[in-house]
């Protein structure tokens, strides 16, 4: 049925327009816009841009045992942490963690995601088997790690797999030289968020139209690694460039599995951790360690910004 | 109500904001759980703050207590995980923070105004209590925190195990390090010092002739012996004869009750689970010489009760300290010789304790008073993070004691001069 004919025959007459004025007030669209919304923004506000600004405000004051110091010191909080070594080898760890981490989940769930998206059978179990880690906390796998899976003592899993073939209990914590602490720490977050990012991966092969196989095939490109270099990793370099961005972000914000994997240490402390214990653990100084959270969000604002103009993060497709 | 409608505080809307706020109730609710709802008697309320303890019933002893305080409703924060100090250090500068709390004896705290002295209510049995925990509370005459237990940390070993292996009872750091290898086997290794090895730290500066501070507030760590000892550490660390990264730390006795290790160091309060488990074949001894000269060392841990000086009900938090830990001995000894096993800082107590009196644990209680070292006030978080570093640098990832030790200087002086000027 065209619809083009009988638009004019079916229009419903116009509406009438109120000629009552419009009540003072909030409209219904905004009240409801606050009511949902308001105590969201409220929170927003109490919880994120208070403290940020309180922080910024702490960073230039001497606040050792307190948050509502009154000793102004001017920027002797930032040349603090920027001198003591400890924050900066702190901001080393960081690029080593991120320099592993970063492009090992990347593939891996890249790969997850392109062996679940070709399976012809239980493809719902798959997805749902990679997926469920990342509903267990951080803090619950790091000890599972540490007291099961990596325990030092000769019934620690590893321990156990490797006295299969002789070799002797590994002390994987303990120990810094070799740096087996960097398996626990990197097997851990593999576990916890590559199912994630699986699924963002899943979405991206789904969106990529068949026809574009179809036309590499009778052009005579073959299956396999071919197809996938020449179609679908170009096709999923925006997925790919989110993906990158965030898995950035989150070594950024790693905490977690170094403050429980890792205790009294002087290495494997990443920013995060160091601030911790900047402000908390031992020496209760929040001016110093406000300082250093101003340092960390402004060298996080810079990389990703950097990151997004060398990636292209945010272009649109007819720019790729 | 269509979104397009001018129409807005009609009675249906108002009924869905009635609705939205109504769900938002329950959320509300669930952050505003601070401890302090209800009351007493009197309708006041106090909370306090424990870390939680291994000892299988002290939990609910200590519920115990409070709920048969009449002049307030008492409720107790049990901080399981070992951010104890984390979270007590947070809460104190929030209006929800403690009113009683339990930590050691440390100068900034009092500096900084956190804690109230309580010498009013201690004055009266002062004499009563160990003079040396009492010295370890006390800043310009005025006494800060009650004692509640004393917890000397000792080396235990397997008799049985040493004997076979033709080993005596270590008396030099150098002997402990022998005997770890020869009681090292392909199950078992020698000795456990903590899965990060800072639990002995205070113990090898004072076997090693040292302190952590003078009589002067200054640096009495940093001496050729304790790098010598430090270095004896290391050898151990990198031998391969002791026991690290096992499932649970020093402080709790199933290294050694399950095999793992032939000698762990470990406080008093494991005693009663060592004896269960493994009856006479247990045997205690001090940290070893690590000088010429030097004497053998026990750390008195030990655990005090503070009041949060700037809490809302001072007084009422003293009254409650007073009540608990001044005139409840049923429950001092209780809390000291029911779960665990520790030493009642009161006199008074620990002479009627006939638990202490005979076998291992009057041993114990030997050693606690032959060997026994007690906390320095003056040394501060950040001071005990610097020598715990010491430990990870110098032991762990092998850099050279002294330079470790440098380092430490540093930040131990920067942090006496914050304290004294």
């Amino acid at each position: 049925m065209s619809t083009t004919t009988t638009r004019d025959a079916t229009r419903p007459a116009p509406a009438k327009v109120s000629k009552t004025k419009p009540r003072r007030g909030m409209g219904g669209s905004t009240f409801n816009f606050w009511l949902f919304t308001g105590p969201f923004l409220i929170g927003l506000v109490i919880f994120v841009y208070i403290p940020i600004g309180w922080s910024a405000w702490l960073s230039f004051f001497e606040a050792r045992y307190t948050v509502t110091p009154d000793k102004f010191i001017g920027f002797d909080n930032y040349k603090l942490m920027l001198t003591n070594g400890d924050f900066t080898k702190s901001l080393v760890t960081f690029t080593v963690f991120a320099a592993i981490i970063v492009p090992v989940t990347w593939a891996l769930s890249l790969g997850l995601a392109l062996m679940v998206h070709r399976l012809r059978f239980m493809k719902a179990f798959f997805r749902s088997v990679f997926f469920l880690p990342t509903a267990c906390s951080f803090v619950a796998a790091s000890l599972i790690w540490k007291m099961s899976i990596f325990s030092g003592v000769r019934f620690g899993m590893m321990n156990t797999v490797l006295g299969w073939f002789g070799v002797e209990n590994i002390a994987w914590l303990a120990n810094p030289n070799p740096p087996w602490y960097w398996l626990v720490i990197v097997t851990v977050r593999l576990w916890l968020q590559a199912g994630f990012y699986m699924i963002l991966f899943l979405a991206a092969l789904q969106n990529i139209p068949p026809e574009l196989y179809e036309a590499a095939a009778i052009d005579g490109a073959k299956p396999g690694w071919q197809t996938f270099r020449y179609i679908t990793l170009p096709q999923l370099r925006a997925t790919s460039t989110a993906v990158i961005l965030l898995l950035l972000v989150a070594a950024y914000q790693a905490f977690d599995e170094f403050f429980n994997l890792l205790s009294k240490t002087t290495w494997g402390r990443p920013p995060l951790v160091e601030l911790y214990y900047t402000a908390l653990g031992d020496d209760q100084d929040y001016g110093a360690g406000s300082a250093g959270a101003v340092i960390l969000t402004l060298l996080i604002c810079m990389v990703t910004m950097l990151q997004g103009r060398f990636l292209g993060f945010g272009r649109g497709d007819g720019s790729k | 109500m269509s979104a397009l409608s001018n129409s807005n505080w009609d009675r249906r809307s108002v009924l869905r904001a009635a609705a939205g706020l109504a769900a938002l109730g329950p959320l509300a609710a669930c952050g505003g759980n601070t401890g302090r709802e209800g009351g007493g008697s009197s309708g006041k309320g106090l909370v306090q703050y424990f870390h939680a303890y291994g000892e299988a019933g002290t939990q609910e002893a200590i519920k115990r207590y409070a709920k048969a305080y009449d002049e307030a409703r008492v409720t107790t924060q049990w901080i399981t995980g070992n951010n104890f100090e984390s979270k007590l250090f947070s809460a104190l500068l929030t209006d929800n923070a403690p009113d009683v709390f339990e930590f050691h004896p440390q100068l900034q705290m009092i500096k900084s105004g956190q804690v109230a002295p309580l010498d009013d209510i201690i004055a009266p049995v002062k004499d009563d209590f160990n003079p040396a925990d009492i010295k370890s509370h006390t800043v310009d005459g005025k006494v800060y925190g009650v004692r509640m237990i004393d917890d000397p940390q000792f080396f235990y070993y397997r008799k049985s195990v040493l004997e076979k292996a033709g080993v005596g009872v270590p008396q030099t750091l150098e002997e402990l390090a022998e005997a770890a290898e020869k009681l090292t086997t392909d199950k078992v290794k020698g000795l456990f010092l903590g899965n990060n090895m800072v639990s002995t730290n205070y113990a090898l500066v004072w076997a090693a002739g040292a302190d952590q501070l003078n009589d002067k507030n200054e640096i009495a760590y940093h001496t050729d012996d304790v790098a010598a000892a430090l270095k004896v550490y290391r050898k151990m660390f990198t031998s391969g004869h002791l026991l690290l990264d096992a499932p649970a730390d020093y402080w709790d006795p199933s290294a050694l009750v399950q095999g793992l290790t032939a000698i762990q160091w470990c406080g008093m309060w494991a005693m009663p689970v060592m004896q269960k488990a493994l009856g006479d074949d247990l045997g205690i001894f001090p940290f070893p010489s690590a000088a010429s000269g030097a004497k053998p060392a026990v750390y008195n841990g030990g655990w005090s009760m503070f009041v949060n000086a700037k809490g809302k009900n001072v007084d009422l938090a003293k009254e409650y300290v007073k009540w608990l830990w001044i005139d409840q001995k049923k429950y001092q000894e209780d809390w000291a010789l029911s779960y665990g096993f520790h030493i009642p800082p009161r006199t008074s107590i620990a002479e009627s304790a006939t638990k202490l009196k005979s076998g291992l644990p009057a041993e114990g209680v030997k050693l606690f008073t032959d060997y026994g070292r007690f906390d320095n006030i003056s040394w501060t978080q950040a001071m005990i993070t610097a020598l715990e570093e010491v430990i990870a640098n110098s032991v762990r990832k092998g850099m050279d004691p002294e330079k470790a030790l440098d380092a430490a200087d540093k930040k131990v002086n920067l942090e006496l001069k914050k304290l004294f000027g």
